[in-house]
């Protein structure tokens, strides 16, 4: 019994890896509200006792600020979009019987655990979890008397560190898998686009993150042996870390869209009943992208007193890959023209995904010119936006993969009524709270400040402060929803088909859930994954697996 | 977009996983070496100083450690090819040479850095010396992997257990190439400039 025990613990089946990655990225989420919680609270009334926690000291609140960002993105977004999908899907959507390397899989996973056990840990050593921004910028970052931190900061590096071997393992595995193991018949250009997305985004991983691996080196030397690569005053240069750190933190922004747009594609195109429109140029799309991303980094370090003749060249980058992006957002709205939507939780939250993010693109647009980006730069417009581009990606297109993927994931549906609610509740308080913060961020007020009042300009803007806020919580509430439909299906929801949603790609021609080896007989595949409402089909879905032979008998 | 149902196999790619991931890895590694080279390079034009702090450094240890870093990146080859011939015992045997030729590398890096330290050269005696440290002791890690990798494929093939996975010195021998490359690339960036 024992045995058996650890071997579930230590699984290397993809499937109990995917999952394993979901309760630790969920257990993170749940930090991380809570971090947003008392961010908002402190903000809306200074210097009171927040409901539940007490005073929240200024070193605290830098903690807070430092944590939440850290949280969201390492340890909620990219576990999420990446591990939790694409360990799940690649082998399911290429037909495989697992990854190619799934002791390396489980190894992955175990350092991440490792690195969540080390960022944990680093809110109760004293001093406190580190307290210099996400961004992690000296010299904040590289002296303690800076922050008044302790042993937070090393800690954070070490967490970062952990985190980006298993990534990076876990980005030799996707790739790996898919060029290996695809099902007989399963071309490149058969892929779903998701796992084109998933591929994408872990290639420029791999490219980007070595200059910050490198950069944190150089920072925990600077902090442990007296080194001064980041300090002026022997030769080193603050701006190192930026280049460094911008390098590879844009890239990494579209290493977390990539798999959320993915996510919205593949939903969209089954609620639809419609091929995705414009399938090849989507792919070349998202290559294009991915080596654009490589060079926009400096439009984060427009007031940074880097060379200023370098913000021209880095504005018109950054408004290039707005280009690509706008190329798929046409054609995913071009896939639901005249389409048959049927609007279930999914749905709605892929639809979700999509109208939130054109927002975020669309303020994008202003801060990355530098003309505009010198007044509204670490404002609270800034804030908006990146919460309009992660939040939509992360949250309702994480959403909206696990409410789509669920019945095959736990072999049980979700409750639809319940999905419901927690969508419009979702979609309206976010709302709520982000297009309120643009205001606040052109009225001036500056992020990462523990008391806005201290600040005769920003008075005015205590109410409307205490407005997001209210908004903020009740977003966060309005979650328990999620929370109870999401354990409640899977001990009692409806029993799940192979194939609830009709749908084309492989993963839905074995079972809900699929067995160890993910297939009865190794699949072959015929089609691409979007035929969908073919005319000579009387089904107005037709599986990758299906032979042209059997799709004809079917119409006969 | 006419294509055969069977266009691909079960095993579509031309290379065997181990070698794709391997490859993916090298990738990865190089990125960090490439930053750290960049932003040597970068800081080192923007202010003056560099050449005099460089000329402390010994350059016939390094010249010494060149020729058998590159002296090993032959015998590991000659492992490869006679673990393919299935001469396991020659393959042990270059491999054993790899290894020593590995530690020699490291005994002459730690006697430099010995050396350095008692002329009180250390990680904070200027921005020089920091980057100094900081890419040779991350290739000096990456060197002492290779030499545990290698070490590993050694008592393998002393016991006999390789001639099942000959690919893996390959494979080992990727990465030992790697190490070697960069060390081409630090060498003249920080003795000879």
């Amino acid at each position: 019994m024992s045995s058996s025990w650890t071997s579930r613990i230590f699984s290397t089946d993809h499937k109990v890896i995917a999952k394993q990655y979901l309760t630790l990225s969920l257990f993170w989420a749940v930090i991380g509200a809570a971090t947003a919680y008392l961010i908002r609270w402190q903000i809306a009334h200074p210097d009171t006792e927040a409901f539940g926690w007490g005073y929240i000291e200024p070193q605290v609140y830098n903690s807070l600020v430092t944590m939440h960002g850290t949280i969201m993105v390492f340890f909620v977004a990219m576990p999420l979009l990446l591990s939790v999908f694409g360990n799940f899907l690649i082998p399911l959507m290429i037909g495989a019987k697992d990854m190619a390397f799934p002791k390396l899989n489980a190894l992955s996973f175990w350092l991440f655990f490792l690195s969540s056990a080390v960022l944990f840990a680093s809110f109760f050593v004293p001093g406190g979890a580190a307290a210099a921004g996400w961004t992690g910028y000296p010299p904040l970052s590289a002296k303690n008397e800076y922050t008044g931190g302790a042993y937070g900061m090393d800690m954070w590096l070490l967490a970062l560190a952990l985190e980006f071997a298993s990534f990076l393992l876990g980005g030799i595995n996707f790739l790996t898998t898919t060029m290996n193991m695809r099902a007989p018949g399963l071309t490149w250009f058969r892929l779903p686009v998701l796992v084109w997305m998933q591929l994408t985004a872990a290639v420029i991983f791999m490219l980007s993150v070595g200059p910050l691996v490198a950069g944190a080196i150089l920072l925990l030397m600077d902090r442990n042996l007296g080194t001064t690569f980041y300090l002026a005053d022997g030769g080193g240069d603050p701006l190192l870390w930026q280049h460094l750190f911008w390098f590879f933190g844009h890239p990494e922004v579209y290493v977390l869209l990539l798999p959320g747009v993915g996510i919205m594609l593949e939903v969209i195109t089954v609620f639809a009943r419609k091929p995705v429109f414009a399938f090849r140029p989507i792919i070349y799309a998202t290559i294009v992208a991915g080596f654009l991303s490589f060079i926009v980094w400096a439009h984060h370090q427009y007031i940074s007193g880097m060379d200023p003749r370098l913000a021209m060249p880095f504005s018109i980058t950054t408004i290039i890959i707005s280009v690509p992006f706008a190329l798929i957002i046409f054609s995913i709205i071009a896939t639901l023209w005249g389409s048959n939507i049927s609007l279930k939780s999914p749905m709605l939250f892929a639809l979700g995904t999509l109208g939130v993010f054109i927002f975020g693109g669309l303020t994008g647009i202003f801060n990355g010119s530098a003309p505009v980006d010198i007044y509204i730069h670490d404002t609270y417009f800034v804030v908006a936006h990146f919460h309009y581009t992660l939040f939509s990606n992360v949250f309702f297109g994480g959403f909206a993969g696990i409410y789509f993927w669920f019945p095959k994931m736990f072999g049980r549906m979700m409750n639809e009524t319940l999905g419901k609610i927690h969508f419009w509740l979702t979609f309206a308080f976010f709302n709520a709270v982000f297009i309120p913060m643009h205001l606040v961020g052109l009225r001036g007020m500056m992020r990462r400040i523990a008391n806005p009042m201290q600040y005769e300009f920003l008075k005015p803007l205590e109410s409307l402060n205490m407005f997001i806020t209210l908004m903020a919580i009740l977003l966060i509430l309005s979650q328990a929803v999620f929370v109870i439909n999401f354990f409640w299906s899977m001990a009692r929801g409806a029993v799940a088909a192979d194939n609830p949603w009709q749908a084309n790609t492989l993963e839905w021609s074995t079972r809900s859930p699929p067995p160890h080896d993910n297939f009865a007989s190794p699949p072959v595949v015929y089609r691409w994954p979007y035929d969908y409402s073919r005319p000579d089909s009387l089904s107005d879905w037709t599986p990758q697996d299906r032979s042209d032979d059997n799709v004809r008998a079917t119409a006969r | 977009m006419i294509l055969n149902p069977q266009a691909t196999t079960a095993f579509p790619s031309a290379e065997p996983a181990g070698k794709n991931g391997t490859w993916w890895f090298l990738a990865s590694e190089i990125p960090i070496f490439g930053g750290l080279i960049a932003a040597y390079i970068v800081m080192r034009l923007g202010s003056a100083g560099w050449s005099e702090a460089s000329s402390h450094l010994n350059f016939t240890i390094a010249l010494i450690n060149t020729f058998l870093l590159l002296t090993s990146s032959m015998t590991i080859v000659m492992a490869h090819a006679a673990v393919q011939h299935n001469a396991l015992k020659r393959g042990a045997s270059f491999l054993g040479l790899t290894i020593l030729l590995g530690l020699g590398f490291l005994g002459m890096k730690a006697f430099e850095y010995s050396t350095e330290i008692s002329h009180g050269f250390l990680p904070s005696s200027g921005i020089f010396w920091s980057f100094y440290y900081a890419m040779t002791g991350l290739h000096a890690l990456h060197v002492l992997a290779g030499i545990i990798v290698n070490a590993v494929l050694w008592t393998q093939a002393l016991r006999g257990s390789l001639a099942r996975h000959p690919h893996r010195v390959e494979l080992a021998g990727l990465y030992w190439h790697l190490v070697d490359i960069i060390w081409i690339f630090l060498f003249p960036l920080l003795y000879l400039a």
